[in-house]
C-alpha cells in the first residue's frame, strides 16, 4: 500500500510538472569550481578591474578575501584595492546614490547575487547582451529583458546581435520571438577566452556569496565519516543490549 | 554508572543527599529506567525522540544566534551576514538552526503520521494527542516568526501575506492586523515583536507543552504498532510482559536513530544548506524591499500544504475569509481525530481496506498540496489543489462513518515480534 502510494504520488507530480513547463530560454552552465584557487584569484582580479567601479561587495572584507584566496597582503594593497579602503574593510564602491538617476536604478550590491540568482544566471547574463537601439545604452539582455546595465564587457566579448525565430501564437499567426544571440563584432578575447574570463568571475562571486563554502564541503566529508563510524558503533551497542529481548 | 539506590531517600552519598530533598532517583526511574515501553516499537517510533533532539538543537543554536543577531529592520539582514562571515563558527550555528527548522517539521510530520498509522491518539491517549496538536500549532507560529527575522525579501513579503490574512476577518480584521504589526505596514516594530515572541514566549510555551506531552504519555503508557494494551499481561513484579525499560533499551535504540538522523542532517548542513532552495529560499538573499515583491511569493515548504488550501478556495460574497477559514480548519480538525476514529481496533495492521485506502489517499493529497503551494497558481495546480483539499477533509470528516463500516482483523493478545 505504501509503495503504491509513493508511485501514484510521483506519477501525479510528474504529470503536474510536465504541464507547467513553459518555453523559456534555458540558462547556460557556469561549471565553476569553488576549490580552484587560481580561478578564484583571477575572478577577484576580473571583479576589481571590471565590476568594482559600480558594484560593491559590502559584506566581504578585503583581508578575508586575501586570506581565503591566498593573496599576499602586498599584492592585495597594490593590485586589488582601488579605493581608499583599509584591508580590513569591506569592498565598497564610490558609486553615489544619484547613480539611480543615471541608470534607472543603483547598481546592486553583488555579495549575495550568486545565492540569490545562482551562478548559472550570472554566467548567462554576462553572455546575454545584444545590440538594441531602443534601449538607453544601446544594449538589451537575453536573460534580463530591459536591463539597466550597459554592456561594460563588450570590448572583451564584442557586440552580439539578437536571433529571432517564428513561434506562431495559438491562432496560427506568425510571431517572432527572441531565440538567442550571435556574434556581430569581434572583441579583444576569443569566445573561449571570454567564457573562461566570465567563469572565473562567477566563481569568485560564488565565493563572495559564501566564503566558507569550500571549507564547509571539505569539513563535511570528515563529519560524515565520523558519523558513519558513530552509526556503526551505535548499531553494535544496540544489538548487544537487545540480545536479551525476546 | 554508580548503582542507584533502591528507593528514593534511603541512598548514600551525593545522590542520597539529593534524593532526601528532591525526587531525582524517583523521576529517573518513573520516566526513564523503569518506564516500561512496548518491546515492538518499529522505525516510526524514532521520530518522537528525534523531535526532542531537534527541539534542543533549535534552543541551543538559537541562543547563540541571539548573541549576534540584531532585531531591527536596519541591521537584521547585515547581522545575519555578520554571523555567516565574522562570528567564529557562526555559519555552522546558523545552518544548524535553519536546517533544524525544516528537520523539525519533517520529524514532526512523520511522528504525527505514525499516530494515524497505529491509532496512538485513541483512548486513553487523547490528551497526549491534543498536547501534540498544540505543539504543532505553536511550532507553526514559531517557524513563521523565525522566518521573518533574517529580513530578506521573502521574509518581508511572506510576513506581509500571512499577517494580512487576518484582515479578511469581518469587522475586527483591519484593527487586528494593525495591532499585530504594530505599524501600518510590516516594519521595524513588527520585526522586534516577532523576535520577542520567537526567542522567549513561544519557545517557553513549547517546552512546557513538550513536558506535558511526555507526562501525559508516561501516565497512560506508550502505544505500539499492534495498537494493543501491554498492561494486560504482567510478570510477578507487576511489569508488563511485553514491556522493556526505556533505559537502556530505547536509549541505545534512539542513539542509533540519532546517528542515522545526524548523517542526513549533517549531509544537508555541509553539502546543501539551501537544500535546492527549499530550506533557504533564494529570494531571501536579497534584503527586504517593500517596493518590490519576489517573482513568486511562496512560503517555506512545510507551510505549502496549508497555503495551497488557502489559495484553493475562491473568494465569495466579496471576501477571502473562506480560504482562511479552511486553512484554519485544516489544522483545528486534527484535534478531533481521537473522537472521529470509531474503529474497534487502533492499529492499521488490523484495520480494513477502507482505512488503508483513505490514509493512502490522504497522504498523497498532503504531498500534492505541498507541491501545489510551491507552484504559481496556474495550469493544473489550482484544480489539483481543490481536489486534494477535498480529499484532506474527507479523510477526517468521513472517518466516523468509514471506520465503523470497515472490516477488521482479529487483534492478537500479545505484541507481535520486535525490531
Amino acid at each position: 500500500m505504501l509503495k503504491a502510494s509513493v508511485l501514484i504520488t510521483i506519477g501525479l507530480l510528474w504529470t503536474a510538472t510536465a504541464f507547467a513547463d513553459e518555453g523559456e530560454i534555458p540558462l547556460m552552465h557556469a561549471d565553476t569550481d569553488i576549490e580552484n584557487i587560481d580561478s578564484l584569484q583571477r575572478g577577484a582580479r576580473n571583479f576589481m578591474n571590471d565590476c568594482s567601479g559600480c558594484h560593491s561587495l559590502k559584506y566581504l572584507r578585503y583581508n578575508r578575501m586575501a586570506t581565503d584566496l591566498k593573496i599576499p597582503e602586498s599584492e592585495l594593497a597594490q593590485n586589488l584595492i582601488f579605493t581608499s579602503a583599509k584591508p580590513f574593510e569591506e569592498v565598497t564602491t564610490a558609486m553615489p546614490a544619484e547613480s539611480a538617476d543615471w541608470f534607472g536604478k543603483q547598481p546592486p550590491d553583488l555579495t549575495l547575487m550568486a545565492r540569490e540568482r545562482g551562478t548559472n544566471y550570472i554566467y548567462s547574463y554576462l553572455h546575454g547582451f545584444y545590440a538594441d537601439k531602443t534601449r538607453p545604452w544601446g544594449v538589451n539582455n537575453l536573460y534580463l529583458p530591459s536591463t539597466a546595465m550597459p554592456d561594460v564587457l563588450y570590448y572583451r566579448q564584442g557586440l552580439q546581435k539578437p536571433v529571432y525565430k517564428n513561434a506562431p501564437d495559438p491562432h496560427g499567426n506568425a510571431k517572432m520571438v527572441l531565440a538567442g544571440v550571435e556574434p556581430m563584432t569581434p572583441g579583444s578575447m576569443k569566445p573561449e577566452e571570454y567564457d573562461e574570463y566570465v567563469r572565473d568571475l562567477v566563481n569568485f562571486l560564488d565565493y563572495a556569496a559564501e566564503p566558507i563554502k569550500a571549507t564547509r564541503q571539505s569539513m563535511g566529508i570528515f563529519v560524515m565519516l565520523f558519523l558513519l563510524v558513530f552509526f556503526v558503533f551505535a548499531y553494535l551497542l544496540k544489538k548487544e543490549y537487545w540480545k536479551d529481548v525476546h | 554508572m554508580a548503582a542507584a539506590p533502591d528507593s528514593a531517600g534511603t541512598g548514600k552519598g551525593l545522590i542520597g543527599w539529593i534524593d532526601a530533598r528532591f525526587p531525582l532517583t524517583k523521576l529517573w526511574k518513573a520516566h526513564v529506567s523503569e518506564y516500561y515501553a512496548p518491546k515492538n516499537f518499529n522505525f516510526w517510533y524514532f521520530f518522537g525522540a528525534l523531535s526532542l533532539l531537534v527541539l534542543v538543537n533549535q534552543l541551543v543554536t538559537g541562543i547563540f544566534l541571539t548573541m549576534s543577531y540584531k532585531p531591527s529592520a536596519a541591521d537584521a539582514f547585515a547581522s545575519v551576514e555578520y554571523i555567516m562571515r565574522d562570528v567564529e563558527w557562526g555559519w555552522l550555528i546558523r545552518y544548524m538552526h535553519t536546517t533544524g527548522a525544516s528537520a523539525f517539521f519533517i520529524v514532526v510530520y512523520l511522528h504525527m503520521f505514525r499516530a494515524l498509522l497505529y491509532g496512538s491518539h485513541r483512548k486513553p491517549r487523547e490528551l497526549v494527542w491534543i498536547f501534540g496538536c498544540l505543539i504543532f500549532l505553536l511550532l507553526m507560529a514559531e517557524a513563521f516568526m523565525g522566518y521573518v527575522l533574517p529580513w530578506g525579501n521573502m521574509s518581508y513579503w511572506g510576513a506581509q501575506v500571512i499577517v494580512s490574512l487576518f484582515s479578511s476577518l469581518p469587522v475586527i480584521g483591519g484593527t487586528l492586523v494593525e495591532w499585530i504589526r504594530g505599524d501600518y505596514n510590516i516594519a521595524d516594530p513588527t520585526l522586534n515583536r516577532f523576535f520577542a515572541l520567537h526567542v522567549a514566549a513561544l519557545p517557553l510555551a513549547l517546552v512546557f507543552l513538550v513536558i506535558a506531552h511526555i507526562m501525559a504519555l508516561h501516565e497512560v503508557g506508550s502505544n505500539n504498532p499492534d495498537g494493543i494494551d501491554i498492561k494486560k499481561y504482567k510478570d510477578a513484579n507487576g511489569h508488563a510482559l511485553d514491556g522493556i525499560p526505556f533505559h537502556p533499551y530505547y536509549t541505545v535504540k534512539d542513539l542509533l536513530g540519532t546517528a542515522g538522523f545526524l548523517l542526513l542532517f549533517a549531509g544537508v548542513i555541509f553539502f546543501a544548506p539551501n537544500f535546492f532552495g527549499l530550506f533557504l529560499e533564494s529570494p531571501n538573499f536579497e534584503p527586504a524591499n517593500p517596493l518590490q515583491t519576489p517573482p513568486d511569493i511562496t512560503p517555506v515548504w512545510y507551510f505549502t500544504p496549508f497555503y495551497a488550501m488557502l489559495r484553493a478556495i475562491p473568494s465569495a460574497f466579496g471576501t477571502q475569509v473562506w480560504g482562511v477559514m479552511v486553512m484554519g480548519a485544516a489544522v483545528l480538525i486534527l484535534f478531533f481525530v481521537p473522537w472521529l476514529d470509531r474503529s474497534p481496533v487502533r492499529s492499521i495492521r488490523y484495520k480494513g481496506p477502507i482505512y488503508k485506502t483513505m490514509l493512502a489517499l490522504f497522504s498523497i493529497s498532503f504531498i500534492c498540496l505541498a507541491v501545489c503551494g510551491m507552484k504559481p497558481p496556474s495550469g493544473i495546480y489550482p484544480i489539483l489543489a481543490r481536489f486534494c483539499t477535498a480529499m484532506y477533509f474527507a479523510f477526517f470528516l468521513l472517518m466516523p462513518w468509514y471506520t465503523k463500516i470497515d472490516s477488521v482483523k482479529p487483534v492478537p493478545e500479545r505484541v507481535t515480534g520486535h525490531a
